[in-house]
């Protein structure tokens, strides 16, 4: 904060792009020690910017000798978006930490956690089956597997002992982070007094709460989130208050307005994420809670349509800034495009698209055994590696390089044709590794089966248009009639 | 209305398909009027990102002052926001779609995509000039679909023309796009006058924007685009599309002069990469007006990439909006593509719902993402994902109607 009370803007700080690695070298111990792993410190300070390795990743640097070194590293790079902690251990999940307002000027950090609800009025034994169920909610995506990560309780009935009894339920059957939700601060009080040690984030402060709240989160240690709907100055003016109060880790919620306000609320979050990474607007540099369950306060609508809403809401949250998200719904088709948009927005997009191209081994194929061919493009890659693999099949995979694209823009854009499937197989010693003359092509490939029969001399199969499909495939086609 | 649980839920029908729209009526009528809310803080002139709070606007409050001393406030410190006024030096040229008689054509309407002077929904003061708009699929022969959006449009599968008019009259598509899968060298090599013939029908059959969907050969797409290009003077059809590949195959020049000539425009087809997409405008721009220009950048599917389309839609569209003029072209994207993810069409366990809930949820929220992203027309399938684009994109268009009251429980909501 500046000495007039204003937040630090503009040239006061660089943007992460604007740090050069000598700004980082110049600050190391330059001993060029390698304990970091890397060969010497300018080396260490290229990949420190590049957002690949930590300060911690430099041991030398946390001893006392470079202390103020450190210190002024860690100002110089700091996200201007906070990083903030809920829950503990393990499964503890790190918000915010953003520096970029668009992905493609750095990368996205700390993937959008998301929270399910659950309320003090449910039965007990609902209460622990839908907290099974937010646990075991997870799907296997090329190789890794994707699941939810919070639990948001809500005081429904106002009753401080009902919230206390629900909370201590849940933080004996789950060790997910917490958000309690509760704007009176008594059942707040009842609820953190049940979740000690468990660090949840206290929803929330307010207008008119926020004393009290804070309190509660100082005593608790707890970060705090703040809901001023649709009312940034508002908002501004708690975080400034709560910041004078000492409470530190703060969380912005501006409101969701699933439906007429929408707009508004794409336009808060933008703004608010805008002036914190391009004005360095410290009163706005903490993480964005976007509450899609919000679309549940309409009443007027179908539950389908309102699950619908939720889903879409959801997802453009996550493209538009939100750290963390609460929803209600726990419809697979709603929850899994957001857990696949979440994990695809936050990949590094300066990370190459391609893998290399050559031939991939799997299992212990034989001279007999099936040779198919794919793509270059990453994705594409991996989706075909990931079910040759769970399918324990043996075969070859010839990855042809197509520009990093995709099977079917690559035929559509000539990336991907006879010619290229021919001087792949003979670049890749195709006839030395089996004794057959017959090539499994991709399905959306189909309409190069000619050509390419005619460019290699090859019998050409046909595939499955998904690579789901290869193992039944070769179950009913493998070996080939002859 | 009634509860259903989803899990049960059968394919969306009619009834709920408009339950997904019940603004649609309503904003049609065009009852509500665009408010703009707060915007204009003029100051100094085109400055990108003037600091939006503090700095001079607010008068220094007595709370504020540095003390280190930890007295705990007893009152709200009362701090400004002042809504950022971003302007930016560039703007994505304007194109017609469609042409009407007094136009040169013979369409009931033509549409004008682009306009854009900020980054798509980005602060309160830019509502989009002209909203984006959405073009419904017709193929002119069977194609593989997957069950869920087949069964909507089965009984027209083999009448281009019907499935024109229902599209239009249905599902309320905007723009058109006949996909003449059939010219392929490699399926039917119907030939160009073929091809003609179709596109003339569903001119008559439907009075909106047509796009026109080549088989992407670049020799046999060249052939066709030209007749047809010849046939419909003057109709300013969409040409899908013309790539770098035609320049290599020497056709570029002939399909860019017939669109010329007859009064169409091109869609400028590249892979995921900006600089290809400079380079085919700028071989473009020898042949026709930049104003006669939209890029397709590629759409993958949730799933299998659509971060790369997300991305390069964002860049493409801030670079143009900085100024560089070779990409300040209105963009389409395939939101069709993301039925290739197989998230969207596989049968899968139950926890994951019915691919009838799946796969239109992720042709919506392939569209929404790249709406956000600028995109100005999108191709489409399903009813389902057109009634949400078709309810969304005219409430985003205006700001100020949040009721805060609405959510302030939300805590204590009953679901």
């Amino acid at each position: 904060m500046s000495p007039d009370g204003q937040p630090e803007t503009g040239k006061k700080r660089k943007s992460i792009k604007e740090i050069s690695p000598i700004d980082v070298y110049k600050l190391l111990p330059r001993t060029n020690c390698a304990e970091c792993g890397e060969a010497n410190c300018m080396a260490f300070a290229t990949r420190l910017v590049n957002g690949e390795l930590l300060l911690v990743d430099c041991p030398p640097l946390h001893t006392d000798e470079y202390r103020a070194s450190r210190e002024k590293l860690e100002r110089l790079l700091a996200p201007p978006v906070r990083t903030v902690t809920i829950g503990t251990g393990e499964r503890a999940i790190n918000i915010g930490g953003k520096y970029v307002l668009q992905r493609h000027d750095f990368t996205y950090h700390n993937p959008t956690p998301i929270a399910i609800d659950v309320h003090d009025l449910m039965p007990e034994a609902e209460l622990l089956e839908r907290v099974r169920q937010i646990e075991q909610f997870a799907y296997n995506y090329i190789g890794r597997t994707l699941t939810l990560n919070a639990i948001a309780v809500r005081s429904v009935s106002g009753d401080p002992t009902k919230f206390g009894n629900a909370v201590r339920t849940i933080t004996g059957a789950s060790h997910h982070p917490l958000i309690l939700c509760a704007l009176d601060p008594e059942v707040m009080a009842a609820g953190l007094a049940e979740a000690k040690e468990r660090r949840p984030l206290i929803y929330a402060a307010t207008e008119t709460n926020w004393m009290a709240m804070a309190d509660l989160a100082l005593s608790h240690k707890a970060p705090l989130a703040i809901f001023a709907p649709n009312d940034l100055a508002l908002l501004r003016s708690l975080v400034k208050t709560l910041l004078a109060c000492g409470v530190q880790d703060l969380v912005l919620d501006p409101g969701t307005f699933a439906d007429e306000g929408f707009p508004d609320t794409i336009a808060n979050f933008t703004a608010i994420r805008a002036s914190a990474c391009k004005q360095f607007d410290e009163l706005f540099g903490f993480p964005l809670l976007g509450v899609p369950l919000t679309v549940w306060t309409g009443t007027e609508l179908s539950e389908d349509v309102l699950t619908w809403r939720e889903a879409i809401t959801a997802s453009m949250l996550i493209s538009r800034y939100a750290d963390l998200l609460i929803m209600h719904s726990l419809d697979g088709w709603v929850l899994l495009p957001q857990l696949i948009w979440r994990f695809n927005i936050y990949t590094d997009p300066r990370k190459p698209v391609t893998v290399e191209a050559g031939v991939r081994t799997f299992g212990r194929p034989d001279a007999k055994s099936p040779v198919l061919m794919t793509t270059n493009y990453a994705l594409t890659y991996f989706t075909v590696e990931s079910d040759i693999k769970v399918a324990n099949l043996d075969c070859y995979l010839i990855v042809v390089d197509t520009g990093g694209l995709s099977v079917e823009s690559a035929v559509a854009g000539r990336n991907f044709t006879a010619e290229g499937i021919a001087a792949a197989l003979k670049s890749n010693n195709a006839a030395g590794l089996v004794t057959h003359t017959t090539l499994v092509i991709p399905g959306l490939a189909a309409r190069l089966s000619g050509e390419t029969e005619e460019a290699t001399g090859w019998r050409i199969l046909v595939g499955p248009k998904d690579s789901s499909g290869i193992p039944q495939f070769l179950r009913e086609r493998w070996p080939p009639e002859t | 209305m009634a509860r259903k649980n989803p899990d049960n839920g059968p394919s969306l029908d009619a009834e709920q398909l408009f339950a997904l729209a019940p603004q649609l009526r309503e904003l049609l009528k065009g009852v509500h009027q665009i408010e703009l809310e707060q915007f204009s803080m003029e100051i100094g002139d085109l400055e990108l990102f003037i600091p939006t709070s503090g700095t001079g606007h607010a008068a220094p409050h007595p709370a504020a002052s540095p003390a280190p001393a930890r007295v705990k406030p007893t009152s709200l410190i009362r701090e400004s926001y002042f809504p950022p006024n971003a302007a930016f030096p560039g703007k994505i040229r304007e194109v017609r779609l469609g042409a009407t008689r007094a136009e040169g054509g013979s369409r009931s309407k033509s549409l004008t995509i682009g306009g854009a002077t900020t980054p798509a929904y980005f602060d309160f003061g830019h509502p989009p000039r002209h909203p984006p708009v959405i073009s419904l699929d017709v193929f002119d022969m069977p194609v593989g679909l997957p069950k869920v959006l087949k069964e909507n449009v089965a009984e027209v599968m083999n009448d281009p023309a019907e499935w024109a008019r229902m599209n239009v009259n249905k599902f309320g598509a905007d723009v058109v796009t006949i996909h003449l899968m059939s010219t392929d060298p490699l399926f039917r090599d119907a030939t160009p006058a073929a091809a003609v013939k179709t596109v003339e029908e569903i001119l008559q059959a439907v009075d909106v924007p047509v796009i026109i969907g080549g088989c992407g050969d670049p020799k046999k797409d060249a052939e066709v685009f030209t007749a047809v290009a010849q046939m419909a003077e003057g109709e300013r059809l969409l040409i899908n599309s013309v790539t770098l590949d035609m320049a290599e195959s020497k056709t570029l020049e002939r399909v860019a002069t017939a669109a010329r000539d007859h009064g169409h425009v091109l869609l400028a087809f590249t892979g995921l990469d900006l600089n290809n997409a400079k380079e085919l405008n700028r071989r473009l721009y020898e042949y026709i007006p930049p104003e006669q220009i939209v890029m397709d950048l590629t759409t993958v599917a949730l799933g299998y990439g659509l971060e790369y389309s997300f991305t390069i839609h964002e860049r493409a569209r801030y670079a143009a909006l900085m100024g560089d003029s070779e990409l300040a072209h209105p963009t389409i994207s395939a939101a069709t593509n993301a039925w290739a993810a197989r998230e969207a069409w596989m049968k899968m366990a139950p926890e994951y719902g019915t691919r009838e809930l799946r796969g239109p949820i992720w042709e919506t929220i392939n569209a929404l993402t790249l709406l956000l992203a600028g995109v100005d027309l999108f191709l489409m399938m399903h009813p389902a994902a057109v009634l949400t684009l078709r309810e969304i994109i005219p409430r985003l268009g205006k700001t100020g109607a949040p009721h805060a009251d609405q959510i302030a429980d939300w805590v204590g909501v009953r679901i």
